[in-house]
């Protein structure tokens, strides 16, 4: 359940934004989270919940913005899209395939108040 | 949880500390540094009492003041990273230990795959060439740091409480409990769990993942973020391979499907078997990190 170290690591950009910017209430969230980064947005939209409990961001909306896991082959030269991070290349069927995308997670915007 | 540094996540606890109340300064990545203390009332009440010595100015933006009913939503880009102000402690780690020509590994498995026990061996088959030091992660019990003392090296536990990991501001705590000596070896044996350690950077110079030969070959397939952090696999337990259907070849292929370039080394530290090879792996790294 790393998923709720990952929340309170948002609650914490989202104070220091507060602080940075003047805000005093968080209406909607959207947070970027890669494919492959090992985390469950399901579970990580519950965490939200549960630990922003009292704070500026109580209520407030969780979005998710889903980035897909991207791969380079380098036995064909294609990208390729990733489910997992030892998926074979979807054009050649080769094996290994660099991930060189979808492994992020970002705090990416707020609407406020 | 200490809203300005994210600290205490409620429920850790080093040993060494009061448990009740204590202070501590950080220094952060952009160089501000904060100290605070806290004080712990018992259960489930907490009471923070902080002081701040801020080493630089910060702008802040004059507070806004709306007329009732004229507040306006708007939009405040962010495009922060979530996990940078533990990149920022691991990088705080990573420093001092260069500093002082510390090679620190990050030891991961599932629980039971023998890490304590193959540190312990580790330990004392360097006795008397190699300072060690070992902080030791777990949700609950000192029992594994007290093992660790036994050989006679000095060694830290972290209780994580209910949580699923070590992060890189709990090893900077621990490592102020834990005097290291320069050019030695830092081992930090993570909570047992193939899942959430793997997105946390402590610091250190190699995640190093533990595979027991009891478990499934492929593991590194059901698991594959930790497989992937990792430079090293210990393949562990070997000794009891005659009594198992458990394919070597097979576990190793799904380890390299998910990172080509993962080193392995079969050990065990019931008949020492790979235990040469493991230190002279540790060696070479160490002398990396001496420069």
């Amino acid at each position: 359940m790393h998923e709720m170290s990952i929340a309170e690591g948002v609650l914490q950009l989202i104070e220091d934004a507060a602080e940075r910017e003047g805000f005093k209430a968080v209406k909607t969230i959207w947070v970027e989270i890669g494919r492959l980064s090992g985390v469950e947005a399901e579970a990580l939209a519950f965490c939200f919940d549960a630990v922003t409990r009292g704070s500026i961001a109580e209520g407030a909306t969780f979005e998710i913005v889903p980035v897909p896991g991207r791969g380079l082959c380098h036995e064909c030269g294609e990208e390729t899209e990733l489910e997992a991070v030892y998926d074979a290349c979807s054009h050649c069927g080769a094996v290994p395939v660099e991930v060189i995308g979808g492994t992020e997670m970002r705090v990416k915007e707020l609407e406020v108040d | 949880m200490c809203t300005t540094c994210g600290c205490g996540e409620g429920e850790t606890r080093i040993e060494g500390e009061d448990p009740h109340g204590h202070e501590h300064e950080h220094v952060h990545a952009d160089g501000t540094r904060h100290v605070h203390s806290h004080s712990h009332d018992g259960g489930d009440s907490h009471d923070h009492a902080h002081g701040h010595a801020h080493a630089h100015g910060h702008a802040y933006t004059p507070a806004h003041s709306h007329a009732p009913g004229m507040a306006k939503s708007r939009m405040v880009q962010i495009e922060q990273d979530i996990l940078a102000k533990n990149n920022a402690y691991a990088r705080q780690n990573r420093e001092n230990f260069a500093k002082r020509g510390v090679f620190a590994l990050n030891l991961v498995s599932s629980p039971g795959s023998g890490k304590t026990t193959l540190l312990v061996k580790t330990i004392e088959t360097l006795a008397g060439r190699k300072p060690v030091a070992v902080i030791e992660g777990d949700q609950q019990t000192s029992n594994d740091a007290e093992r660790i003392r036994a050989t006679g090296a000095k060694a830290v536990q972290i209780n994580t409480g209910k949580g699923c990991h070590l992060d890189a501001h709990m090893v900077g705590h621990a490592l102020e409990k834990l005097p290291l000596a320069d050019d030695s070896l830092l081992m930090i044996e993570n909570v047992g769990n193939l899942v959430c350690p793997a997105a946390f950077d402590l610091g250190e110079a190699h995640k190093v993942v533990i595979l027991s030969v009891t478990e499934g070959e492929d593991k590194p397939l059901k698991y594959p973020d930790m497989f992937a952090a990792a430079q090293l696999m210990l393949l562990n337990k070997c000794d009891l391979l005659p009594y198992l259907s458990f394919d070597v070849d097979a576990a190793i292929a799904c380890a390299r499907r998910v990172n080509p370039a993962i080193e392995v080394i079969r050990t065990s530290a019931t008949s020492g078997e790979g235990m040469a090879e493991w230190l002279a792996w540790i060696e070479k790294g160490a002398a990396a990190a001496r420069g």
